[in-house]
């Protein structure tokens, strides 16, 4: 499938910004089940600092502010040619060696609550239906609300609140998997929502390693395994690493972020 | 090699210098020398003494003598043992080969606090990791070394190495033009020359080199300005630079200007806010962005702590022979690594005659140093021990060589180790000849950090 994206965050600042930057994800990279065909950063109010592939093989951006702007705009177009593969990104590694995906990061610590709910894939037959079962699981126990967590919501927070946005969803599900033994991380890219061009956000999911199939993914939040309607931009073993937008400024000013995101065939 | 009279042949032309001397003029030089240090404001900072917040290390005016053969053979090993580090990193940050043929164990480096996942799928400009090594070694008897501990993350000192020979120059000129000593007052200009030599290729002309401090409220802050100015470089601080241009930048009266090679001072967790610790201030935010886009060289390399792990320098020799195909030279000094259950239990069994060490400990911070410990410490340390085994390695107690060291009655010998300070650059490694020389100023004494109370003295390498 083909799918035209157009993903535009924009940053209002309510005094003049004498230095900010921002470390983005903003570039989809062409692997087996997705082809990047034309794709474009533009930045108004900013520039581009350093382009590189990051620990994971992301394409990382970082932006610079111009001295005195109010307003910092990235702009993301582009389009990508997608497979269907049921979720299975399969055998693709980067140097990053698979115990690394093993490790909780602050996000994700397993507190009783993550301990829990991994024991669902440990009570199933087969690790597979295991990790589907824990999806259908996580979706029970927070579903999906906004406002009710932020960025710095921890795994175990999240089951607590008893509910959460896709960010959330993905780790509760890398933080229960790896507690599990089961290698997984945290992707974020951009979702197609069918009859609908205007999308909220970006969308963020899970992957597993698995021995046989390699990379698994799984979006909880939706319920499905990722098809040719999800490209995927980054990934991690949270969002601290792959978040599609990561920031810093210096001085007292105030920000306001309005994100615009369409994505179609 | 011991004469007749029982004087090393090393301080043959030493001692006939000293027996000439009155020792009333040797204490006063002593206490001149105290208060050159003074003047110059060489202090350390020791953690944990909140009465002594700056302190003045102990010097002694007795120089710790080197023969050139012994110096050569110490400076091949440490030659080798830095290569194969290098290599090391590298693989660790890559391919991680050493893991795959099982040389060591995954969790050697999956559980190091000190791995950086940042630096995974990178080489740093020229390949070079440690840019300078301070390896800690002691010498137990003719030709036989020990490396303590190798140090390839931030090695501090040198400041004491140049002071040392820069006070002994001042008070004993005589002693200069009687005995041949190799320099080792050229290291501030082989340091910036090599720290030059590792720029990244992206860099034109001749490179910006400067020195990243925490301030100065760090401990070694004297050090930092000391080699900032023998250099003839910039001391910067975080909120001095930003990212410009693509490059890492300092505020100048001029503006802001590109930094090629960042001799940063500032530990990894503080480097940069936005990869690391976000609430630091030392640091210099999207450093590791123009990192790993090749535009700066941050010396040493973050993530090189790996290598200073208890646990790891345990396998040292075998990493040297894993990446060298040769032997070790310098020996390891034999250590039991607390996380296998038979080291444990004899560890456990023989406290009182072995030092345990913290894995990821420095500075002789959190050690027990069993023949020296009460009944009451040992029994402490049992239970931290077996709490959390993994924690510590345990290493016998060398019997260590002794050399002079002046006091009010005349010469007596107390224990030394010795740090002697590596660069290195894509043209290869140079190791000055000579060192920073502890010594442990308490008779019988074998700690002989700065921060535990150790002083220092100046070290000779012989001509020939």
């Amino acid at each position: 499938m083909q799918l035209q994206i157009s993903h535009t965050t924009h940053y209002r600042y309510d005094k003049p910004v004498d230095y900010a930057l921002q470390r983005v994800h903003l570039r989809p990279m062409t692997m087996d089940i997705q082809e990047v065909g034309s794709w474009n950063l533009e930045i108004e109010g900013g520039r581009i600092e350093a382009s590189y592939r990051d620990h994971y093989g992301n394409h990382s951006d970082l932006i610079s502010t111009d001295p005195g702007v109010q307003t910092l705009a990235i702009t993301a177009t582009g389009s990508v040619t997608t497979r269907d593969t049921s979720g299975v990104v399969g055998k693709v590694y980067g140097r990053a060696p698979l115990w690394h995906f093993l490790q909780s990061t602050p996000l994700t610590v397993a507190g009783p609550k993550i301990r829990a709910l991994s024991k669902i894939i440990m009570q199933s037959d087969d690790q597979l239906s295991g990790l589907h079962a824990l999806s259908a699981a996580i979706l029970e126990a927070t579903p999906y609300k906004l406002g009710e967590t932020d960025t710095n919501s921890t795994a175990e927070d999240v089951v607590g609140i008893g509910s959460g946005v896709c960010q959330d969803h993905a780790h509760v599900f890398t933080a229960a998997a790896r507690a599990a033994g089961i290698p997984a991380r945290y992707v974020s890219g951009y979702l197609m929502i069918n009859d609908q061009i205007d999308q909220d956000a970006s969308h963020a999911w899970a992957e597993v390693h698995l021995d046989e199939l390699g990379w698994v993914g799984f979006d909880v939040s939706n319920g499905v395994a990722p098809d040719d309607k999800y490209v995927r931009l980054a990934v991690g073993r949270d969002t601290r690493d792959a978040a599609p937008i990561k920031g810093m400024r210096l001085g007292d000013s105030d920000e306001t972020m309005i994100v615009s995101l369409q994505v179609q065939q | 090699m011991m004469s007749d009279d029982g004087i090393r042949s090393t301080y043959r032309s030493y001692n006939e210098w000293f027996s000439e001397q009155d020792n009333r003029r040797l204490a006063k030089k002593s206490a001149q020398a105290e208060a050159l240090f003074k003047r110059t404001g060489i202090t350390f900072n020791v953690y944990g003494q909140s009465d002594a917040e700056e302190r003045l290390i102990p010097f002694d005016l007795v120089p710790r003598i080197v023969s050139n053969s012994e110096w050569s053979k110490l400076a091949r090993g440490i030659d080798q043992r830095v290569r194969a580090i290098n290599a090391f990193l590298h693989d660790i940050y890559n391919r991680q080969e050493i893991l795959r043929a099982g040389v060591l164990p995954v969790k050697l480096i999956a559980q190091n606090d000190a791995f950086l996942p940042q630096m995974m799928d990178f080489s740093p400009p020229g390949g070079v990791y440690t840019h300078i090594v301070g390896t800690d070694i002691v010498r137990t008897g003719e030709d036989e070394f020990y490396v303590l501990e190798d140090n390839a993350r931030t090695p501090s000192g040198v400041s004491y190495m140049l002071e040392n020979r820069e006070t002994m120059l001042q008070m004993f000129p005589e002693l200069f033009s009687k005995i041949r000593v190799q320099n080792v007052g050229n290291y501030p200009k082989n340091l910036r020359r090599s720290l030059e030599a590792s720029a990244p290729a992206s860099c034109n002309g001749r490179p910006t080199v400067a020195i990243l401090t925490p301030g100065i409220y760090n401990s070694a802050y004297y050090e930092h300005s000391f080699l900032a100015d023998q250099m003839g470089v910039e001391l910067v601080e975080g909120h001095d630079l930003r990212i410009v241009d693509g490059h890492v930048a300092m505020r100048t009266t001029q503006g802001y200007r590109t930094i090629d090679v960042l001799y940063r001072r500032v530990d990894d967790e503080y480097l940069d806010p936005l990869t690391f610790n976000p609430n630091s201030t030392l640091g210099v935010p999207g450093i590791m962005d123009v990192y790993r886009a090749g535009n700066i060289t941050i010396a040493n390399a973050p993530g090189t702590g790996v290598a200073d792990d208890k646990a790891v320098y345990s396998y040292i020799p075998d990493i040297i022979e894993f990446y060298t195909g040769e032997k070790a030279i310098l020996k390891n000094v034999e250590t039991y690594r607390c996380s296998e259950p038979d080291a444990l239990k004899y560890t456990l069994s023989n406290l009182s005659e072995l030092v345990v060490k913290e894995v990821h400990g420095s500075g002789g911070y959190g050690m027990l140093v069993g023949p020296a410990a009460s009944k009451r410490e040992l029994a402490d340390f049992a239970d931290k021990l077996k709490a959390q085994p993994e924690n510590y390695i345990a290493q016998p107690t060398l019997s260590l060589s002794t050399v002079p060291i002046f006091t009010k009655k005349g010469l007596a010998p107390r224990h030394v180790d010795l740090r002697p300070f590596a660069l290195v650059s894509p043209d290869g490694v140079d190791i000055t000849p000579g060192g920073l020389t502890r010594v442990a100023l308490k008779a019988g004494s074998l700690v002989v950090n700065s921060s535990q109370g150790g002083g220092t003295k100046d070290t000779w390498v012989l001509e020939d």
